[in-house]
């Protein structure tokens, strides 16, 4: 298909797709309306569970099955790339020279490494209180290893971050997240279902019941999955060679 | 202004298609899906908001004294921003293959098949 025609057919199909929107778009319910029935209902349950922040309510208890196949999605997605990014029969691997930083930058790096990895862990830690949670600290517990990398070298980076105790992690913090839905099934509830612990005391680091546990799996999930894919593509970057090419 | 944020959304969208359809580069390609699924938080939260009202966390919120947004939404738009993040790897993924592969990153170029 030739460039031009190609651009019509879009222009066509995107101006029908276009007008179907908006069409579809003036007949939602107007912006900053009041009725949110749905929002009001998961409300109401967050705070009858006395779990603070209703967005982790709502991730890790109303819909904690959904988040269980959000995991599976992330962790088949770590699969790929390890499989996509392997060395190759004819690629070898090269040792990383150590790049010359500046004091500035190293300094920098250095000092804000343990305030950025605590934040992402304070972050966790406070999913079912405060705005976060498991998914958002994970990432910024995971990024904040790799100051390194922008710090120091890559070796550095490396001596910290051995892949495969972070490949076990990402397994073992997936299937915990699921014993602890089984759990609920041994106690003769439903799999998953937030009724097992007690609730706790409103706005505390122990409310919610399961809430804070799952919030924590996900956490660890979520920083080993990023540690193991940001791995990946840095070992692409830096490390693998190709001998010759095909 | 009533419809003006879903608007906004659906501009977003056909942005990111028109620019995966014209795109001669497989990374620019990912960075237009990124651009159309960041639409989608667009309409998500523009579907959640209510006038006036504040984030649904009650650790600093006493529960009933002000109106919140839909938290819904904002858990759904949570889940997308994650999905759209691995999507978007694991295509990152792919084109580093392709490149190696066959040594162009321009869907045009890749028409034959190669083992």
């Amino acid at each position: 298909m030739s460039p031009r025609l190609r651009l019509w057919l879009v222009c066509a199909a995107g101006s029908g797709l276009a007008a179907l929107l908006v069409a579809a778009c003036l007949d939602l319910p107007g912006f900053g309306g009041d009725r949110h029935p749905y929002g009001d209902r998961a409300v109401d349950a967050s705070l009858a569970r006395r779990t603070a922040n209703t967005v982790a309510s709502v991730n890790f208890d109303q819909r904690a099955f959904d988040t269980l196949g959000e995991m599976s999605i992330l962790f088949a997605a770590v699969l790929g790339c390890v499989v996509l990014l392997r060395q190759t029969r004819d690629e070898h691997r090269a040792r990383p020279e150590p790049a010359h930083v500046d004091r500035p930058v190293r300094r920098y790096t250095l000092l804000v490494l343990p305030v950025a990895l605590l934040t992402g862990l304070y972050v966790i830690a406070h999913g079912q209180l405060s705005p976060g949670g498991g998914f958002q600290g994970g990432v910024v517990a995971a990024t904040s290893l790799h100051l390194l990398y922008v710090g120091a070298d890559y070796r550095a980076l490396e001596r910290v971050r051995p892949i495969g105790v972070y490949e076990v992690g990402d397994a073992l913090s997936a299937s915990a997240y699921v014993v602890t839905g089984c759990a609920g099934v041994l106690a003769g509830t439903a799999f998953l279902a937030n009724t097992l612990l007690p609730y706790g005391t409103f706005n505390t680091l122990s409310s919610g019941g399961t809430v804070p546990l799952l919030n924590a799996a996900i956490g660890m999930e979520v920083a080993c999955a990023v540690v193991v894919l940001l791995a990946r593509f840095l070992d692409q970057a830096v490390e693998i060679e190709e001998v010759r090419s095909l | 202004m009533g419809v003006l944020p879903y608007l906004v959304a659906v501009w977003i969208f056909l942005a990111g298609c028109y620019g995966l359809a014209t795109s001669r580069n497989l990374i620019h390609a990912v960075g237009c899906l990124a651009v159309c699924q960041s639409a989608t938080y667009v309409l998500l939260l523009a579907v959640g908001y209510r006038d006036g009202a504040t984030a649904p966390v009650f650790s600093d919120v006493e529960p009933g004294s002000r109106p919140v947004v839909d938290p819904v939404v904002q858990a759904l738009a949570l889940t997308d921003v994650v999905v759209g993040a691995t999507v978007t790897a694991l295509l990152l993924a792919l084109v580093v293959q392709i490149s190696k592969r066959h040594g162009t990153v321009d869907p045009d170029e890749l028409s034959e098949l190669r083992g």
